[in-house]
């Protein structure tokens, strides 16, 4: 490895510094999370408890959907597994990454595992084996801008009526634009995401409205690796 | 619901969520996987990206495929795409996307 050391400071900042533009997304979504929550008659502590302790965005903003509709515990609790039951794939394809890693730093970086900390992880793949902390703070970084998103959403319910004139319902789509173009660096990747893309497109269109992101995942990298193997003999 | 029921609620989904993040991280780093299945995580992050967006530029309110003008997250995704592409910066392309889709509203066009 050619990477000059750096000092755990250094890498701190390091990692916090590559996870500005999730900051970008993530205080102005955290914030319309917060604004819909109060709305739908959380108190602003089980609010804030659930960018605490879920940190998932659009588990969130379905699950304050469903307190509004009166839906109970348990089919919130069994939604919220299935729609994040993708983070096992990609949880998965971080993990050939994280051999040196000790146990408690995978406890730490896992609960912090989200579509966007995901796809900065695996855009720079090799600094997660090269710096854990430098990921860790990227980590922490990212939710502590959730978590302040949420707080100003609280504190501005009252005062907001929509999020809308502003673009800040659109900061999750154009993360996405971002992280896939820096994902799509050979055909095989972008026959992949357009077969994925494509699929999870009709599931949802058939109403699979909790299971299409990991269907369509699923079947879409097989049918990438497919390609790849066939076309490079 | 009461708060205490929705405190609950919120541990419960803490714990469905945080499970299927940690072990799959627990029990696959550190073991020699085969080449195949390397081969084929690593077209994991493609895959989800594009699952979780393509979707959400199509699929508006009606529920239906919306392809046509009116469709303002859709062609703002076009010059999003482009700027990500230019300029590979995602900060830029965050704000430029917002910018886009604010303009958009502002101008009456879509909703």
């Amino acid at each position: 490895m050619a990477d000059v050391a750096l000092t755990p400071t250094q890498s701190c900042w390091a990692g916090a510094r590559r996870a500005l533009p999730i900051v970008l997304g993530y205080v102005p979504i955290g914030f319309a999370y917060g604004v819909l929550a109060g709305k739908s008659g959380l108190s602003g502590g089980n609010t804030l408890l659930m960018s605490l302790i879920v940190f998932a965005g659009s588990a969130q903003f379905i699950a304050v959907g469903l307190l509004a509709a009166g839906t109970g515990p348990a089919a919130i609790i069994l939604t919220t597994f299935i729609v994040n039951l993708r983070h096992m794939l990609m949880a998965a394809s971080l993990s050939p990454y994280l051999n040196g890693w000790s146990k408690r730093g995978l406890a730490l970086f896992s609960s912090q595992l989200t579509d966007e900390t995901f796809a900065l992880h695996s855009s720079g793949a090799r600094r997660l084996e090269v710096c854990p902390l430098e990921a860790l703070a990227l980590n922490f970084t990212a939710q502590s801008s959730w978590v302040a998103g949420t707080l100003l959403g609280v504190i501005a319910c009252g005062l907001i009526g929509d999020v809308k004139p502003f673009g800040l319902d659109y900061a999750l789509a154009a993360m996405f634009i971002g992280l896939l173009v820096s994902q799509c660096e050979n055909r095989f990747r972008v026959i992949t995401a357009l077969f994925a893309g494509g699929l999870a497109t009709l599931f949802f269109l058939a109403g699979w409205h909790q299971l299409y992101i990991i269907l369509a995942a699923v079947l879409g990298a097989t049918f990438g690796l497919v390609v790849q193997r066939w076309t490079r003999g | 619901m009461d708060q205490g029921l929705i405190f609950w609620t919120i541990v419960g989904m803490g714990v469905v969520t945080y499970l299927p993040r940690l072990l799959p991280i627990l029990f696959l780093s550190g073991r020699n996987l085969h080449p195949l299945i390397i081969a084929w995580l690593r077209l994991v992050p493609p895959a989800v990206l594009a699952a979780m967006l393509m979707p959400s530029l199509l699929v508006r309110e009606s529920g239906r495929i919306e392809p046509g003008f009116d469709n303002l997250f859709l062609w703002a995704a076009l010059i999003t795409f482009t700027v990500a592409w230019k300029w590979q910066s995602l900060f830029a392309t965050v704000l430029v996307g917002m910018a886009l889709v604010a303009l958009g509203r502002a101008l009456g066009w879509g909703d």
